[in-house]
């Protein structure tokens, strides 16, 4: 757990082999507009560095929240960890092995839910399990996917179209989906950021239920302090971008199973709410105040 | 609680309507009124010899509709031939014509849709074609094909083409770019994701590019068979040769409900691909 090495620091090859996903300084750029054409018509712009040597080591079994302010590339960084986009300058390695793109070994929950609107529950779900086991008997399939939406409690729902489903439910499908590829590593991009607060609140349990069953890799991004402190084990804090950086790695020392209503009474929790507070009220400040100035 | 029930009464109360006066109801009452009006006037302005010499009145039109409608499907040779037989002969050029177009139309357009290289290359030749009014095409047909027949169905195909290609190449190329981040994700191949992401997701574009060319289709047929003979725009030509104004009033009538009931068939369609999506 002590493997957390903060920006600059190369992480040493031995410490690499007992985590599962190594970070090693990575960065983005999203190149500007620049050549002839773009240059007679006034539309050139800098390149843009959203992520700059940010190097982390993830081990299994962990929950790991990314918490920072808007716009400071987090959902880069998770993008660039699902293979969906190229990483400009470093490397990611899960399990030794350089991701140069996506692959089911990693399973993606989105923001928006991303359900296509024309498949049913289980037409969903499936669509997934077969695209990663193009080979699995029917029969096979049909059980995963009982099983998922067991997990994930949408029994009852499995011939429903998504647009007949509540939001909260149309997220249970979307993680039911992630599962139900077996993926190493689960990637979640504010898996709750379009709900309501209640819906939210007993979304977040459903997901510390199910990680207590599973115990899966967990990449979490969110705006929440509370989420991030009920759910993870580790807190990744970013700065502020352009060029965002790893600002803090907190643990989380809570025991699990954990629930909302002890957790608060655990003596660190105030503190590491405290700290978390400050530097988002921090760093955010500053963004507010870049944006006032101009950029 | 006695507060709560006060204002619930409040606002129920002007909420309880009888049921000739909601809004629906009221639309039809309405509709009948305004029908009424129309006809009413229409009869006494023909009457009174109010609109142009040999304008037929309301009642003989709709007596000649009742005729026309009664007696389907007769035939005396080409210039004296029942609606029912030409309205046939129309939506058979239509449907030879727009099927062909649409068996092009979608897979091109799926295939322009998805290269963005191909969707810049080939937009020249649609931007460039699409506003050439379909019967400007009719001499060409007619000295290639040499057969009113056939001219008629190529008028149909090169006009119902456009509408349907442009809906689809754009659907395919404005995919929701999540649904595609989660087909890659999974690793699914170019073909899965075209067939099982690709196209479904373009479903709602593609049926109302349809329905466009559908009702473009309709349009174009009335007129190009006005130069075509036979068919209900030949239909309209002839009693225009003739003369007798209310058949052309009764097969405009019957043209117009024709195309709404097309219409209304791809408006369903539409309904039924769109899985609660509003496009």
């Amino acid at each position: 757990m002590n493997l957390a090495s903060l920006n600059g620091v190369a992480p040493v090859d031995s410490a690499g082999l007992s985590s599962q996903l190594s970070i090693r300084n990575v960065t983005k750029v999203f190149p500007g507009k620049k050549g002839l054409f773009k240059k007679l018509s006034g539309k050139t712009s800098q390149d843009f560095v959203a992520i700059e040597d940010i190097s982390m080591e993830i081990e299994p079994n962990t929950f790991v929240s990314i918490i920072g302010p808007s716009g400071c590339g987090k959902s880069t960084l998770l993008g660039m960890i699902a293979g969906l986009m190229p990483i400009t300058g470093g490397e990611i390695l899960l399990n030794g092995a350089p991701i140069i793109g996506p692959g089911p070994d990693r399973g993606m929950v989105f923001q928006n839910y991303a359900l296509m609107p024309w498949m049913t529950v289980d037409e969903n779900i499936r669509f997934a399990v077969e695209t990663v086991h193009p080979k699995m008997s029917p029969k096979a399939i049909n059980r995963v996917i009982k099983e998922n939406i067991q997990l994930v409690g949408l029994e009852g729902a499995e011939r429903k179209h998504p647009h007949e489903l509540s939001g909260g439910m149309r997220q249970r499908v979307g993680i039911a989906r992630a599962l139900a590829i077996n993926p190493q590593i689960l990637l979640m991009d504010e898996p709750f950021g379009a709900l309501d607060a209640l819906t939210r609140g007993f979304l977040q349990d459903e997901i510390e239920r199910i990680w207590e069953q599973q115990r899966k890799t967990v990449i979490m991004i969110t705006h929440s302090i509370e989420e991030a402190l009920l759910l993870s084990d580790r807190i990744v804090m970013m700065t502020r971008g352009p060029a965002a950086r790893i600002d803090e790695i907190l643990e989380a020392p809570f025991p699990r199973p954990r629930n909302r209503e002890t957790i608060v009474q655990h003596p660190a929790y105030a503190a590491l709410k405290a700290e978390m507070e400050s530097h988002l009220f921090r760093e955010t400040r500053a963004v507010e105040a870049a944006r006032i100035r101009g950029k | 609680m006695a507060l709560s029930q006060a204002t619930t009464r409040a606002i129920a109360k002007p909420g309880r309507e009888s049921p000739f006066l909601n809004q629906n109801m009221r639309a039809f009452w309405l509709f009948l009124l305004s029908l009424g009006i129309f006809l009413l006037a229409w009869e006494m302005g023909a009457r009174s010899g109010l609109f142009a010499k040999g304008m037929p009145t309301a009642s003989k039109t709709l007596e000649e509709f009742w005729w026309w409608i009664t007696h389907p499907f007769f035939d005396n040779g080409p210039n004296d031939l029942g609606i029912g037989w030409n309205l046939l002969i129309s939506l058979r050029r239509v449907a030879i014509g727009y099927i062909l177009a649409s068996l092009v139309a979608v897979p091109l357009g799926i295939l322009i849709g998805i290269s963005p290289v191909a969707y810049k290359a080939f937009n020249p030749y649609v931007q460039l074609l699409k506003p050439v009014s379909p019967l400007a095409w009719l001499p060409l047909g007619l000295y290639i094909l040499r057969d009113s027949e056939q001219t008629g169905v190529f008028i149909i195909f090169i006009s119902s083409i456009w509408p349907t290609l442009i809906n689809t190449a754009f659907g395919v190329a404005n995919v929701d770019k999540d649904y595609l981040d989660v087909a890659n994700t999974l690793g699914a191949s170019k073909l899965r994701t075209i067939v099982k992401v690709i196209i479904p997701a373009a479903l709602p574009n593609i049926v109302s590019g349809l329905r466009i060319s559908m009702g473009i289709a309709w349009l174009v047929i009335v007129a190009a068979e006005m130069l075509l003979g036979t068919g209900l725009g030949y239909f309209i030509w002839n009693e225009w040769n003739n003369l007798y104004i209310p058949n052309i009033l009764v097969a405009i009538f019957i043209i117009g409900l024709v195309g709404l009931l097309l219409d209304s068939l791809f408006a369903a369609l539409e309904k039924f691909v769109a899985f609660g999506r509003n496009s």
